[in-house]
């Protein structure tokens, strides 16, 4: 029988889950996201709309990613990234995983998402360049 | 190699965490220095599952058929595990990984485990991969094991020779199924599903498969691929191909088999037309009796042809003698 890895090259690619959590219908920003982060090399799971913080952390246990990518704009990004954060600590991904928010975020909250463990937000002028070169920087699993 | 994350994940994997499942599959994905640890541990735990393979072309609606098995497959109190195939951009390396977006509803589901895998570098490789994945999923203890690739096209060897029973989705309109009969797909099928039959041209999909398998020989006692009509979007059909489904498992426990003969046969060749284009092929043409035969062209004493059977002449007699024929 043939052994998984046998004879080939390790080969690690960076895993990012793409979610979208509460009501809002609008996903354009999450899929051009999506794509250049594929294009970028990495893999991307997208889930759709309407995600429960329970199911985005519960994906990414299941899926292993590196790196979870909150794309909140109906401005309700307070209830929902402290509910995430928990989770993550309760399924022990917590400090693990990158977790990141796009969307329109006050500078105010910013800070009090940063506190509570986020590790990047990006607001809607950020080039997709920078998103990649950040997950680059600071996926924490080599 | 980390051997105590090795004992760590094997004991999570056999408790069925789905972290430590998770991470089993990643470092086989990797193909990690822990993968080949991680699974002759688990060796002694694989073997209870039933692997179905859902193949089909993009559109004829795998995604909404799984989703609806997963669910059907709960309410039969069964545990599923799913592995979903998409492939790698060549260009890029990276993948965007979609089949979720309709199964979101069984995620909290504690007897349900989903994992989106990539094709990587190559179709061998993700071969060994999806083993792996599927090795795992059958130690953590899931019951019906369901791995969706995209497929139609092409002679899936890998993925076919995994599972048990391979389910070949059709769908009206798609022009896949002139294409699946073309490309010799039939013979791996073990059940034939028309999705979105409530379009127009379903009963002509049926019927061109029909006629399809009409061109087999099934002897009285061999396994003969039913067609099973099907719209996953309502649940419609589902009953009928999970019956089908254990219908085929009762058919492979009676023979005392894993896999029908026809699909292993159809995978043999397959595996074998491949082996000898990458393998055989090259080791002839490096060869100096191939040089020979270049030059006794070059100067008109050999066609291309006979310099053909030429080279090939001693591995036909070594075929020929190892058969015990004359």
């Amino acid at each position: 029988m043939s052994v998984a890895g046998e004879g080939k090259a390790p080969s690690r690619r960076i895993r990012v889950l793409i979610a979208k959590p509460g009501l809002n219908s609008h996903d354009r920003g999450a899929k051009v996201v999506a794509r250049a982060l594929r294009d970028a090399g990495m893999e991307v799971i997208y889930t759709g709309l309407r995600q429960t913080p329970e199911q985005i952390v519960e994906t990414a246990v299941q899926e292993d990613v590196d790196v979870i990518g909150l794309s909140i704009l109906s401005g309700a990004h307070m209830t929902w990234v402290p509910r995430v954060i928990e989770l993550m600590k309760e399924k022990g991904i917590f400090g693990e995983v990158l977790l990141l928010v796009g969307g329109i975020i006050p500078e105010d909250d910013i800070k009090a998402l940063k506190e509570m463990g986020v590790d990047e937000v990006f607001g809607p002028g950020t080039s997709t360049e920078e998103i990649v070169k950040f997950i680059r920087e600071h996926v924490r699993r080599g | 190699m980390r051997a105590e994350l090795v004992n760590a994940i094997v004991g999570g994997v056999l408790k069925g965490e789905k972290r430590a499942i998770a991470r089993a599959i990643s470092l086989v994905e990797d193909g990690a220095s822990e993968a080949e640890a991680i699974l002759s541990a688990l060796g002694p735990h694989v073997g209870k599952a039933h692997v179905v393979g859902i193949t089909g072309a993009t559109g004829s609606g795998k995604s909404t058929l799984i989703h609806k098995l997963i669910l059907a497959y709960r309410r039969r109190g069964r545990k599923v595990g799913v592995v979903a195939v998409d492939p790698t951009s060549p260009f890029t390396g990276g993948a965007f990984l979609g089949d979720r977006v309709r199964m979101q509803d069984v995620t909290l589901d504690g007897g349900v485990f989903i994992r989106s895998m990539a094709t990587r570098e190559s179709i061998g490789g993700i071969a060994d991969a999806t083993e792996g994945a599927v090795r795992i999923l059958d130690a953590a203890g899931y019951d019906i094991i369901l791995v969706e690739t995209v497929g139609a096209g092409q002679l899936d060897v890998g993925v076919a020779g995994i599972a048990h029973t391979v389910v070949l989705v059709l769908a009206p309109g798609l022009g896949d199924e002139i294409q699946a009969i073309k490309a010799g797909i039939m013979e791996i099928a073990d059940i034939f599903v028309v999705n979105k039959a409530d379009r127009p041209g379903a009963d002509q999909t049926v019927a061109d498969i029909m006629s399809a398998l009409e061109m087999e020989d099934y002897g009285p006692a061999s396994w003969r691929p039913p067609i099973v009509k099907t719209v996953a979007l309502t649940g419609e059909g589902i009953d009928e191909l999970i019956e089908q489904i254990e219908r085929h498992k009762r058919y492979l426990a009676e023979k005392g088999i894993r896999f029908s003969e026809k699909k292993v046969r159809a995978l043999l060749v397959e595996a074998l037309r491949r082996a000898i284009m990458s393998d055989l092929l090259p080791m002839i043409v490096r060869s100096a009796k191939f040089d020979g035969a270049v030059k006794m062209i070059m100067s008109g004493r050999l066609t291309v042809g006979a310099g053909a059977d030429l080279l090939l002449a001693p591995l036909k007699k070594f075929l020929r003698g190892s058969h015990g024929e004359a």
